[in-house]
């Protein structure tokens, strides 16, 4: 076993990881920044199948920035990355729906037309809404020491009508809540002002440019991400981190270590006997089908850019007890983001699905579970139909990954998208002293919320009043 | 060597601020003004200030004299000495 001493190691290249190692490069720090897979990005990553380069994750950045706006989350980002907005290349959403048996909603990047929305679709509610917008924008969602207390209980005592309630939830939700059918009320600000006060935007390139503007401020800095380079165990003495054990049996000593993996992930790098309960895992996972088409969407009957679907008077954002749900969605169209530069059609239907029966079948029979995702996406195909009135349903290419698939390449637990339900919010382990946590599971969201959380834990702990160096 | 005078400190503090604040103007800060209401700075950057003077300047900075750098003119009155140390 051959050994070695840093500063600071960080575990995971996704988001947050790639975000806290830039702050400690900055720093001067001396970091050892580890991936498990071949490539960054984590759950937010991109592969290529024949010619054609697939994002995984990213349908739309949230939290867009308008111009001469200041003071929001990603400015902050930006200021603390030193990345320049412009090199973002946002391509601003054209609109999304959220589109309900009897009723659909539309939102733009434009806070207002929503409201216009719901004051047509609701005249009756309109008031209450308004007097949860205030109650919103005056809530600080990213302080380090919120209690957790559930969003519907909030909502419920400004509006009164369930329907309404329902369809403000479902994009935040299934765009980013551990709970099923509800979330934490912090979450749900930084949800609600990340899609509907501030909105999508897409960069040209998807998002290999935020990851490769990531990437590249690393090595300008000087450091190094080590790919297909696993952690593990988390070496602890006394109580404090002295360490962590590499899959090629390198120990690395330090007293600084930053998880980017989850925090039962995490636990279980410190004890690999651990047992993680199943009401601890999160329960939301999905299957996605992406289908490039000849005919782009809007020629195939949709201009909007994503479109959250539910066939029910309810949304039922739950663990469904079938492989996939069929009565819900989200379809994302990303030619329908302001500059489409792509040649091809892309349709995308992100549905939620049930990790242990993807994980039995996987398991018992590669056949019938290949056969299983072919059903995916004649099932999405059937969606796709009801939403674009040209569509005949022949596409030139297809691909589906199923929530194994994101275990396998994320080692989230029951591919759980957005991790545990258990979130740590000050990213703090206290029985092991300078481990710390960020991203997914300290609870801030998304893509801008995972570089935040990254940031925000790194100055924290890290770079503020020295660190326990 | 000749002791740096206020607009020559302030020059040095500008440059920092100017590669901190990418997307702000800095040409047109006030000196009396609260620089993070001038400029959308907030608590995590002035971090990154102090951190800046450390690596530039070798200029320490300990957390108890932060409030030091709430506007440009303190912040050259204050680091001034230290430039000329």
């Amino acid at each position: 076993m051959t050994s070695q001493k840093v500063d600071y190691i960080v575990i995971g290249a996704g988001m947050a990881g790639l975000a806290s190692a830039i702050r400690l490069l900055m720093f001067g720090k001396k970091v050892l920044i580890v991936e498990k897979h071949s490539i960054p990005g984590g759950l937010n990553s991109y592969y290529k199948r024949g010619k054609r380069e697939f994002d995984v994750g990213l349908h739309a950045l949230t939290n867009t920035v308008k111009p001469g706006e200041k003071g929001k989350p990603f400015h902050k980002i930006l200021k603390q990355l030193r990345i320049p907005l412009e090199n973002f290349e946002l391509s601003p959403q054209s609109y999304s729906l959220i589109k309900f048996p009897d009723k659909t909603l539309k939102f733009t990047n434009d806070f207002n037309e929503f409201i216009e929305s719901i004051h047509q679709q609701f005249p009756n509610d309109i008031d209450q809404f308004l007097s949860l917008v205030e109650h919103i924008k005056n809530f600080n969602e990213v302080a380090l020491d919120n209690e957790t207390f559930m969003a519907k209980d909030v909502v419920r005592s400004f509006i009164k009508n369930e329907s309404l309630i329902e369809m403000i939830f479902c994009p935040l939700l299934i765009y980013g809540s551990a709970w099923e059918n509800d979330m934490d009320f912090s979450q749900f600000v930084v949800m609600f002002k990340s899609i509907y006060f501030e909105g999508f935007a897409r960069p040209n390139g998807g998002v290999r440019t935020i990851i490769n503007l990531l990437t590249a401020k690393i090595e300008s800095l000087g450091g190094e991400v080590r790919y297909k380079t696993a952690v593990t165990k988390i070496i602890e003495q006394n109580g404090a981190v002295c360490g962590v054990l590499l899959n090629n049996e390198t120990l690395v000593e330090c007293s600084n270590v930053l998880s980017t993996v989850g925090n039962f992930e995490t636990k279980k790098l410190l004890n690999p006997e651990l047992f993680v309960a199943e009401e601890n895992i999160g329960k939301l996972s999905f299957t996605e089908s992406i289908f490039i088409t000849k005919e782009k969407p809007h020629t195939l009957g949709s201009d909007a850019t994503i479109i959250f679907y539910n066939n029910r008077p309810n949304y039922l954002y739950r663990c469904p007890q079938t492989f996939i749900d069929n009565q819900s969605a989200v379809v994302c169209f990303p030619n329908n983001f302001k500059n489409d530069q792509m040649d091809e059609g892309w349709l995308r239907v992100t549905s939620m699905a049930n990790f242990n029966l993807w994980k039995n079948l996987n398991s018992a029979d590669k056949k019938s579970y290949l056969q299983k995702k072919e059903e995916v996406a004649s099932e999405n195909i059937e969606l796709l139909k009801n939403l674009l009135p040209e569509f005949s349903g022949d596409y030139l290419f297809k691909d589906v990954f199923s929530p194994t698939t994101i275990t396998r390449y994320t080692g989230h637990l029951g591919g759980a998208v957005y991790g545990s339900p258990d979130k740590i919010r000050s990213g703090k382990f206290p029985e092991t002293k300078g481990l710390y946590l960020a991203g997914t599971d300290q609870g801030f969201l998304g893509i801008v919320g995972a570089m935040l959380s990254g940031i925000s834990i790194t100055n924290l702990y890290f770079l503020q009043n020295g660190s326990n160096e | 060597m000749a002791e740096l005078n206020y607009d020559q400190v302030r020059t040095h503090v500008l440059n920092i601020i100017a590669d901190i604040a990418l997307d702000d103007d800095v040409t047109s800060i006030k000196d009396d003004l609260l620089l993070r209401e001038q400029l959308d700075l907030d608590s995590m950057d002035f971090l990154d200030i102090v951190m800046e003077l450390k690596k530039r300047h070798k200029i320490e900075v300990p957390q108890e004299d932060y409030p030091q750098l709430a506007t440009m003119q303190s912040c050259v009155t204050y680091l001034t000495p230290k430039f000329n140390q």
